[in-house]
Order: structure tokens, then sequence, then C-alpha cells
């Protein structure tokens, strides 16, 4: 089960996923989209795919969705959380609507999938919950410290997650993307930092086969974070980043 | 240096960027100034996929399949979807393309708007012809969809139109059924064009793929030395091929280290090394096809000046002739290339109004950009094309002049009718202006 299926990490994701053996389940907000992506997912040789379309940032009825995941897939074995938007930094600071528009996306919207799907998780017992988080919420900077405290939280909310279902034979992935040449960065320049969807949605594949915990995608973000985690604040704090 | 540059690195452009994700939006066309320009992996080598100043469409994320019917060999995709996409896709069901260039990281939309060949132009045509359905968005918002049948006008137009008649959204594509993915090939060394001319002529009929590498730097009697290769699909073997590491360059080279030099002796050893009469060989379709796909970014080998390629056909009837003429003029130079390609192109014609492929001999070479003295080379072997009533491939080309474009495109004027009012590039400015 896709949620965001249409985002470019999470289509780069299920292709890895088409073959004969697999159904997959996508849900995203755009009808049309979901059809050009089912299209594509049933002529690379998925074995079955169904959709469905439900939009977060409004509160909507994710129960249903699941009941109609599970009658079609018989059992989710792997979900994958992918949908989010990355806010205008200097727009949410103007603006507490922009902001709290930013952090219903990307962080409370999430919080209550992923309390539905804890739950369907825990009850059956085995299954990973892999969720795209960001590099951006392991510390805050000025440049897009909303977004960054969105993913943050999400991490963290994850980390409580996976020790609350590591007992029940459930794994919770948490995907932290550098940079990614996808249409939500299509703003930026792109330098020898960036990857491809392609290259990410291979590590996820790989990291969700292994039962990872954390994954920094490409792997080099580890250590760029973690010099960036060591930085005193009272250096930090003065830094343009 | 932004990274939508061309296969040669000349001209250095600048552009804004639009990348469509989805087939179905609609696009809003505000530019007014240089205009727009379809853009798919940057494999043209000089500027016909380029718009300085402009606007490029990046198709990369039109990557969708549409469609893929594994009994009729019939696929639809987007027009972003590479043509190593659609391998990996139907090799392994039996298929594969009905018309490949010599590298897979071409886009669909890219392979049409150039009208690609290969190493069965003899047999197949180009991969124009093999296209069977497209559709088009024209700056008005307009689809249309073009079939040899429907819209026919814009259907030879865009077939081989560099992009220019507006945005192919989406194709469908007659690929070709294939016993398995091994190719049976032999090389065979000759001596001279005149040996060429004669395992052309006893090969294209028997053999799908043919072409030559030629040695552009021997000279005397030496001249028109190379290499036929000739292979088809086989079912000897039909294990599936693992997938290749590939290698890449990681920067630009410096310059010096393609010299006449280092290139006359890579031309030696290659050819020596081969020179054994006939070698066989049953091996997985890339490294036949592909040889140069496993060597990421080799642009990069010719530095940041970049490179020119020169491919040009010149007419059967004189084709020795010319082709000796063409190669005496570049050894004597002493500006050769690593790949220069000699194949006899075959008499299947294209629907493409502006297709470079015809009946005739094709020579291919690079040359590293060392500034006047390599344009003047070119404007040399332009004058012998000329005057064979030749061509010259308009997506291999950053220099050749507007006297001699329209010389060997006299229609163009008769395509240009159908050029979008808000589509151009550098390569269409350079060889539509007025002197």
């Amino acid at each position: 089960m896709i949620i965001g299926a249409t985002s470019a990490i999470a289509q780069e994701v299920a292709r890895q996923y088409a073959s004969p053996g697999c159904q997959l389940f996508l849900v995203a907000r755009d009808e049309s989209k979901l059809d050009i992506v089912k299209a594509d997912l049933l002529s690379r040789g998925a074995g079955n795919v169904a959709t469905a379309c439900m939009d977060f940032s409004v509160a909507s009825d994710f129960n249903t969705v699941l009941d109609n995941a599970n009658a079609f897939l018989g059992s989710i074995d792997t979900v994958l959380i992918a949908y989010g938007t990355l806010p205008d930094q200097v727009a949410c600071a103007e603006s507490s609507d922009e902001t709290l528009k930013a952090l219903n996306l990307n962080l409370v919207s999430v919080i209550s999938v992923l309390t539905v799907l804890g739950n369907y998780f825990e009850k059956q017992q085995s299954g990973t919950i892999a969720v795209i988080s960001s590099v951006a919420g392991d510390r805050g900077r000025q440049s897009n410290y909303v977004y960054g405290a969105a993913k943050g939280g999400l991490s963290i909310f994850l980390q409580g997650l996976r020790n609350r279902l590591a007992t029940k034979g459930v794994n919770v992935l948490t995907i932290k993307p550098g940079f990614v040449d996808t249409p939500m960065t299509k703003a930026f320049d792109k330098g020898p930092l960036w990857a491809s969807p392609k290259t990410v949605a291979k590590s996820i594949v790989k990291a969700i086969e292994k039962n990872k915990d954390t994954l920094y995608v490409p792997w080099f973000w580890f250590w760029i974070m973690l010099i960036i985690k060591f930085i005193p604040e009272k250096i930090f704090k003065r830094m343009s980043l | 240096m932004s990274k939508y540059q061309s296969w040669g690195n000349i001209p250095v452009s600048h552009h804004s960027i639009i990348q469509p994700a989805w087939r179905n939006l609609n696009i809003e066309f505000n530019e007014t100034g240089a205009g727009y320009l379809p853009y798919g992996l940057g494999r043209s080598y000089g500027d016909s996929c380029l718009n300085d100043g402009g606007v490029l469409f990046v198709t990369s994320s039109l990557d969708h399949f549409i469609q893929f019917d594994s009994n009729t060999g019939i696929i639809r995709c987007e027009a972003g979807v590479t043509l190593a996409e659609i391998l990996d896709l139907v090799v392994p069901q039996g298929w594969f393309l009905p018309v490949t260039p010599g590298t897979k990281f071409v886009t669909v939309g890219g392979a049409i708007a150039n009208d690609v060949h290969g190493k069965n132009h003899h047999s197949a045509g180009t991969f124009g012809c093999h296209v069977t359905e497209f559709e088009l968005l024209r700056s008005s918002g307009e689809r249309i969809i073009c079939t040899t049948e429907k819209n026919t006008e814009f259907y030879k137009a865009t077939i081989g139109g560099l992009g220019l008649t507006g945005l192919i959204i989406s194709a469908e594509i007659q690929l070709k059924k294939i016993p398995g993915p091994k190719v049976i090939s032999e090389t065979i060394a000759f001596a001279n064009l005149a040996e060429f001319f004669s395992l052309s002529d006893e090969s294209d009929d028997k053999w799908e793929y043919t072409v030559s590498w030629i040695d552009c730097l021997a000279t005397g009697a030496s001249l028109g030395r190379g290499l036929f290769m000739r292979g088809q699909h086989t079912d000897q073997d039909t294990t599936p091929c693992k997938e290749k590491r590939t290698v890449s360059v990681p920067m630009n080279l410096p310059n010096v280290l393609l010299n006449k030099h280092t290139i006359n002796a890579f031309n030696k050893l290659y050819f020596y090394k081969n020179q054994k009469k006939v070698n066989q060989n049953i091996g997985c379709y890339e490294p036949f096809f592909y040889p140069l796909d496993g060597i990421c970014h080799w642009n990069r080998m010719y530095g940041k000046r970049g490179f020119y390629q020169y491919q040009c056909v010149v007419p059967l009837d004189d084709g020795a002739y010319i082709t000796e003429q063409l190669l005496s003029t570049i050894s004597k130079s002493k500006m050769g290339s690593f790949l220069s390609v000699l194949k006899k192109f075959g008499d299947v014609e294209s629907p493409g109004m502006m297709s470079f492929p015809r009946k005739g001999v094709t020579l291919a070479l690079d040359f590293a950009n060392q500034g006047s003295k390599t344009l003047q080379l070119m404007d040399e072997l332009d004058r012998i094309v000329v005057e064979a009533s030749g061509a010259v491939y308009p997506a291999k080309d950053a220099r050749m002049s507007a006297q001699s474009f329209q010389h060997y495109y006299p229609q163009w004027q008769t395509f240009s009718e159908y050029i979008d009012p808000k589509f151009s590039s550098s390569f269409w400015c350079r060889v539509t202006a007025a002197d």
C-alpha cells in the first residue's frame, strides 16, 4: 500500500515492486494522476493495481480507505507513506495560517494516518510501516525550519511507534532523504549532492527488505547530518544555513 | 554551468526550465522571448537540443508507460521514457526496439524528433518508420493525434522535426520480435574502402545489423582500413543477460590527453588487435549495440572545450570516391577521432519530412574542439558533401552554415510552415539566419 503514490519517489518505489507477484494499492489526492501511475505500473508488469483518492490536507476518513486496501490486498505487508509538500519558509514566517497548513499536511495528517495504521499492524503482528521523513528534521535551520519541525516531529513519532511495535513483529522504517531531484524541488539548482528518485527508491526497497530502522539516503547524508548535529548551537545559530 | 547542455558541450547555453510531470495537465505558454524547445536527455551533440535564452521542456518526468501488449509488441508510453527503460521491460518478454541508435540513453521523444537510425537502416529504415502514433501538444493548447492516416502533415513534419513542431507528449511504437537477448556477431578487418563496399554488399542481405569502424588517420595504402561488424539476434543462447556495472568519467579531462598521437596510437592498436580475419562472438545485445553506454559521461574525455561530431551521407553512386575524398581530407588534417563510423544506408524511406537518413553511404566522426582549425576542416568537408548532393545530420551539428543547411534540406521552408509559432532552437535560428 502506498499513500501519496503520485509523488516522484513513491512512483519509483512502486516501479521497483512492479512484478507479476506484486499487488499494489495506491492512495493519492488526484484521480487522473493515479490513473497514469496505475497504467504505468500495470505496463511494467505489476500483478494487480487498485487506487483510492484521498485529500490529506482536509480531515478525511482514512479507515474506509484502509478497509478497501485490506479487502483488495487480503492483508497489507508493507505500507509506504510518501506524501508531503515543501512549504515556502518565507511565506510561513509571515503567516501563521501558512505555517499551520504546512504542519497539518506534513505532520498532523501523517500522524493521524499512522495512528490507524499502527493499530492495524499491531493486530496483524507483522509487516513494515515505511515513512518518508527528511534530513531537514534532524536540525532546525533558518531556511526551512517549518518543514524541518514537521519532519523532526514525524521522526520522533516514528521512533515511539517503532518502540511500541518492535515486540509485535512490526518494523517501522524512517526514511530521511537528502536532496532529491523531484517536482517538489524544481526551484533549486542541482549540484553533486542531488540524487535521482530512482536511486532513492532502490535504497528504500532494500531498507524495507532488511528491516532497517532509519535510512539516510543517499548514504552520505548520515555523515553530513552527523557533523551538522555536532556543531555547537552557539556557533550554529550564527551560520547561514 | 547548467546541467542542460548538449552532448558535445558546444555551445554553452542558458535556459529556464519547465518540467511537465503529467501528460494530462495543460501547460501555459506565456514565454514571449526565445520560445520553447523540448529537451530529452541532451544526447544531441550540437545545438539542436538547445534554445539559448529560452525555455526548455525537460521531459524526464514524462516517463510513464501507458500500455504494453506482449502479444502484439505494441508499446505506448510518454515521450520522456528512455530506450533503456523500454529495453529493460520488453527484452525479457522477447521484444526489441525496431531501430536503435548507438546509445540507449535517449528518450522516445528525442528518437522521433531526430528520426534516429541504427545498424539496421539497410533493412528497417529509421525509428520514425515504426512510430504508429503520437500525441503532439501545440502552444495553442491543441493536442494533435498524428498517425500515417490522421494529421499526416504533422506526422511527417514531427518525425525528424527537431522538436520544433510542438511538444510530443506520448507515442506508440511497433516493436520487433526477437528469439532471445543475445546477438551473434562477426568482426572482419578490411584493408581499404573497396573491401568495405564489397563486405557491405555481401552482408546487407544476410545480416540484420552492419556497421564499420574506420581508422580515419590511416593514410596512403591503408586509407579506408577498418573493421566491419555484422550481427543479428540469435536463439542459440537464450539465457538472460546480467546487469553490468558501468564506469563513469567523473569530470572533464585535460584537453591534452586527446591529441593526434594518442588518437593515432589508439586507432592503430584497435585495428591490429582485431585484425584476425573473422572474429565470431555470441553475447548480450548491450555491448553490441551500445559499446559506449558502459562509460557514463564519456563526452568528458574531450575536456571542457567539448567536441564536434560530423555525420554526413553521400549518394551511393560515387560513394566510394567521395568517401575517399572525405577521409583523405581528414587524415591530411591529422584531426582524427576514435569513433569513426561508416555504414551504407538502405532505401527504406522515412516518413519524416526533414529526416537525415537516405540511401547512400554515411560517415560519422568526432573531433576534439581545437577552435578555428576544427571548424575549417568541417567547412572543407561540407564543400565536398554539398558538391556530392549529400546531407549533414542536424542532431550532430553545432556549426554548419545556413547556406549548407539549406542546400542539404531544400524542403526546409515547406517544413517551417509546421513549426509551432512559439517553438525554436539555437540550431534553427542559426541555420535559417539570413546571410
